[in-house]
């Protein structure tokens, strides 16, 4: 949380993309996280991803919860709406932002604590609805504001920085998002750009509710060795079944990978997701058989990451709820209100 | 002792097993006598139960339109064997019991002072029917055939809702025809009406019967709510359910039928609040409807409501507390948690409707309110408001009213250089401006949060800052105190300096008590109170008056706590009248406590 405004200044001649805008159009305040925290890598590839998807920035609605992860949406998007709610509350606000303006682009940013612990119940109801969101948690194993304390996410056996052993089985949040029937499921770690900024672009361009878990290593209190969230160990262990890359309908079409290693997938939106397989048996469009080769790889040690899942026809809770093409909060007193006719038929009915 | 005379005044009261279908056959009763333009109350009485417990319809024929209870029975319809004896025990001297006599009691069931009736219900209906869901059915339309004999109550009359209820289905309105002449016929052969009777009258007049949980949904309606996120509980689930039948009827576009709203039932309290703030926050009205135990679960997002001025209406239909309490009885017991949910400083206001006319009436203004005041406001009611049927006023809509959305900025003044300041004081009422979501490219954006932040919405722990922003949302409090609704006075015959205060359910008990406490020369000033902050006439009539009671359905006198935090007033000015049993408050026991007090007082007085 910061009051520090970056300057307005930047150099004439950075890029700018179809709307004009520049990177840094898409930057937020200066981060106050410590130096290194993998969650400032994670928002410069969500400032990256909107700005290679052209999103105007004010059309996305970033929503957070409570903790390091979720004082990030400061840091990004800095002309956008944010909303730091309550402890493990942001799917919920997130839903009725969501109802209110179905045309806004909706972006929650969370973390282990605020999602797995205090937030499980509402992380998995926002999912089962189809909210259409991307949400993203940064994930690092640990209460990092409030120094230290083991999270839900911690694995089994692992060790913290005062050396105190982990008893609980850790939750694996993209299981469980796709046991809740997300439509859109990857993992990834903040270490690992190439792969994240894709998959951020692919998440936001999905129509339905998209999930990413970001292995975001915490440098104060869980980058030590017998941390299983730690750079080192995430990088000796990271397993990714896929590489992505994302074409939006503008752009003329190209496959950046050799033939027969490359599946294309043409979500709601037009856009094109062209995934290169790196494990040969890996399928990302059977639920299952996603479940399955997690826990297959879980037992070996290994962390898998890439796109684990996708629908790219996934309804979301408009369509469930049947909601009009205009948003809700763009209806006035003639679509609203019924009038003192009808109140008369009313009345009749209830003498 | 003889049996009492009575015309279109007495109780009639229903013992049944809940889940044998009584409800509809009793409320068809009472309808009938409103048919033949005689006001009823009707109250449920129920367990939180679906089937097997007992369970009570109360009926209170009063062409005088006492609407409050009364408080006990003139005839026990007594159906339910488990209850009997307590049945039995709550007739008044010289009333009436009528009782299914196929098995025959012995006498020590019955009582000397009391005339018993007896039809063999269950006999008739062996005899009628064969299928076991038939007779149980039809023994309640039996029933109220006999009993439309046994008071003057017009067939016609109970015809006609049945004609009305099953209408298109023929066959059904036949069977229930039957059944009814069945058991009027058997009264008119083997027995004789009873000096109990309802006479036609014109007292009814254009008023409408509705529960306070559906006028409240529909006041919602026209206050333009298009978000709803509720999770069900007792006594509130009907307001949700009435808003989406409502909604479905009315709030659907005709060319392509999607809807008009969005409605969800949410995992939990705190999930249907978190939907109300986000939905809120992005410029649509949402609400959610809740009770007591809700209200407890929703705290941190209502002071979140309140520190991030974000728009949302909880409509808390109360029932008895604490904890799970007693979640099928009424009590005004949530003022306190509602009017200070939250931690730290908080402070929210509450609207006080006092029938389902004013559950309508509050429940469209309540958004205006929260649109108008970007915090959470409270919609009071309680189950006996919400869950009964009340004689009410018409609803009634003036077409040229608008929506009040309250001080939102537009893309058009951003862009004409507007000094936005999403907490920034600019007219001296305490409400800043607000803009939705999306409204520019480069203005108007900010960063909502519940931590402190400087005017222009950016963090800031500095104690001047603070201050100066909690400074603010008492002066937005205080802008309320004007837009609530104003109380409702209402003189004494001769001048006094007794006066009393009262809200809510209690309003039409307390009418009859201050008829009957002026009768016996005891004359009040009264004010109904209808909203929190409260107005200055509310102070200003207690300044008027030596001593003013304060009536509640609480055991912890809620009102008269806030009355004396909010006012700094002298409790010992403010006797309590306090009920909570769980049953709607009498105007027999408001009217015994004022007048036990005032001839106390006198005593003391000479003394």
């Amino acid at each position: 949380m910061t009051y520090i405004l970056k300057p307005q200044l930047h150099h004439p001649k950075l890029p700018t993309n179809s709307l004009g805008y520049t990177r840094r159009d898409y930057e937020g305040s200066v981060s106050t996280l410590c130096a290194g925290c993998g969650h400032d890598s994670i928002s410069a590839s969500i400032i990256q991803a909107c700005f290679e998807l052209e999103l105007p920035p004010h059309r996305v609605a970033k929503l957070s919860g409570i903790g390091c992860s979720s004082k990030t949406p400061d840091y990004f998007l800095g002309n956008s709406h944010g909303f730091n709610t309550v402890h493990g509350r942001m799917p919920s606000v997130l839903t009725g932002a969501n109802l209110a303006n179905r045309d806004l682009i909706y972006l929650g940013v969370s973390g282990d604590g605020d999602s797995a612990s205090i937030g499980l119940g509402q992380f998995a109801h926002a999912i089962r609805r189809g909210v259409n969101m991307l949400y993203i948690v940064e994930n690092n194993g640990v209460y990092g504001l409030t120094k230290g304390q083991f999270s839900a996410t911690s694995d089994r056996g692992s060790k913290s920085k005062k050396g105190v052993v982990n008893t609980d089985a850790g939750i694996d949040m993209v299981s469980l998002a796709l046991q809740m029937g997300a439509t859109f499921v990857g993992r990834s770690f903040s270490g690992d750009k190439d792969q994240l900024v894709p998959l951020i672009k692919a998440g936001l361009a999905h129509k339905g509710a998209a999930f990413i878990d970001c292995i975001s290593p915490c440098v104060q209190f869980n980058n030590h060795v017998g941390s299983t969230k730690s750079f080192d160990y995430v990088r000796e262990h990271n397993e990714a079944v896929n590489r992505l890359d994302v074409v939006m309908p503008r752009d003329p079409i190209h496959v950046a990978y050799k033939p027969g290693e490359t599946v294309q997938v043409q979500q709601h939106d037009g856009s094109i997701l062209s995934l290169h397989k790196l494990a040969e048996l890996y399928n990302p469009s059977n639920r299952a058989q996603a479940l399955g080769y997690l826990q297959a790889r879980a037992t070996r040690g290994q962390i898998v990451t890439g796109l684990l899942f996708v629908d790219p026809n996934a309804g979301d809770l408009h369509d469930a709820v049947g909601t009009v093409d205009t948003p809700l909060n763009q209806l006035g007193e003639a679509e609203l209100v019924p009038g003192s006719a009808a109140l008369d038929r009313i009345n009749a009915a209830l003498r | 002792m003889g049996p009492k005379a009575r015309v279109n005044d007495f109780v009639v009261k229903f013992a049944n097993v809940n889940g044998s279908g009584s409800a509809s056959a009793n409320g068809m009763f009472a309808r009938s006598v409103m048919r033949m333009g005689v006001p009823v109350a009707a109250r449920n009485i129920f367990p939180s139960n679906i089937q097997g417990l007992p369970t009570w319809y109360e009926v209170r024929i009063t062409e005088a339109g006492h609407l409050g209870r009364r408080g006990g029975v003139d005839l026990m319809v007594a159906m339910n064997p488990q209850t009997w004896d307590r049945d039995v025990a709550e007739i008044e001297s010289g009333g009436y019991l009528f009782y299914d006599s196929t098995k025959p009691m012995p006498p020590g069931r019955f009582r000397e002072d009391i005339t018993v009736v007896g039809v063999p219900l269950t006999a008739m209906c062996n005899e009628a029917y064969e299928l076991p869901r038939e007779r149980q059915l039809f023994k309640n339309i039996i029933y109220v055939g006999a009993l439309a004999a046994l008071l003057g109550i017009e067939p016609e009359a109970v015809q006609g809702l049945i004609s009305e209820d099953f209408a298109g289905r023929q066959k059904l309105i036949d069977a229930n025809f039957e059944a009814l002449a069945m058991g009027h016929s058997y009264v008119m052969k083997h027995l004789a009406p009873l000096p109990l009777q309802v006479r036609r009258a014109d007292a009814v007049g254009d008023r409408i019967y509705v529960e306070g949980n559906q006028a409240a949904a529909l006041g919602a309606v026209y206050g333009g709510a298009t978000v709803c996120a509720w999770y069900p509980i007792t006594p509130s689930t009907s307001l949700a359910e009435a808003f989406t039948a409502y909604c479905q009827d009315l709030r659907v576009e005709p060319e392509s039928g999607k809807a008009r709203h969005a409605i969800i039932q949410a995992e939990d309290e705190i999930a249907s609040i978190g939907i109300v703030v986000g939905a809120g926050w992005n410029g649509c009205r949402a609400f959610t409807a809740t009770s007591g135990p809700g209200v407890s679960l929703m705290t941190e997002f209502i002071g979140l409501s309140y520190f991030a001025e974000i728009p949302a209406v909880i409509f808390d239909v109360q029932r008895g507390g604490p904890s799970t309490g007693m979640p099928t009885r009424t009590q005004q017991a949530d003022l306190l948690a509602a009017a200070y949910a939250g931690h730290g400083d908080t402070k929210h206001p509450l609207l006080l409707p006092a029938d389902p006319g004013e559950c309508f009436e509050m429940g469209a203004l309540a958004f205006d309110l929260a649109d108008r005041l970007q915090t959470t406001i409270f919609v009071m009611l309680d189950l006996d408001i919400g869950m009964n049927e009340w004689l009410t006023q018409p609803f009634q809509w003036d077409d040229s009213r608008k929506l009040d959305r309250g001080k939102v900025m537009t893309a058009e003044e951003l862009e004409a250089g507007a000094d936005f300041g999403r907490y920034k004081e600019v007219d001296g009422d305490g409400i800043p401006y607000r803009t939705y979501p999306g409204t520019h490219p480069t203005k108007g954006g900010y960063f909502t949060r519940g931590t402190s932040r400087n005017p222009y919405a950016r963090y800031s722990e500095e104690g001047a800052v603070y201050v100066d922003n909690m400074e603010r949302l008492l002066r937005k409090f205080d802008t309320a105190r004007k837009l609530v609704p104003a109380p409702i006075a209402r003189a004494a015959k001769r001048k006094t300096r007794d006066g009393v205060l009262y809200y809510g359910s209690t309003n039409p008990a307390m009418n009859e008590a201050l008829e009957m406490l002026e009768t016996q020369g005891r004359h009040l000033d009264a004010l109904r109170v209808r909203g929190f902050p409260f107005a200055q006439e509310i102070y200003d009539f207690i300044a008027a008056h030596d001593r003013v009671f304060v009536v509640e359905q609480n055991r912890d006198a809620q009102l008269k706590t806030l009355l004396m935090t909010e006012g700094g007033i002298d409790a010992a000015k403010l006797p309590s009248v306090l009920h909570y049993d769980g049953t709607p408050i009498t105007a027999r026991y408001i009217a015994g406590e004022i007048a036990q007090r005032m001839a106390l007082g006198q005593i003391e007085a000479a003394e």
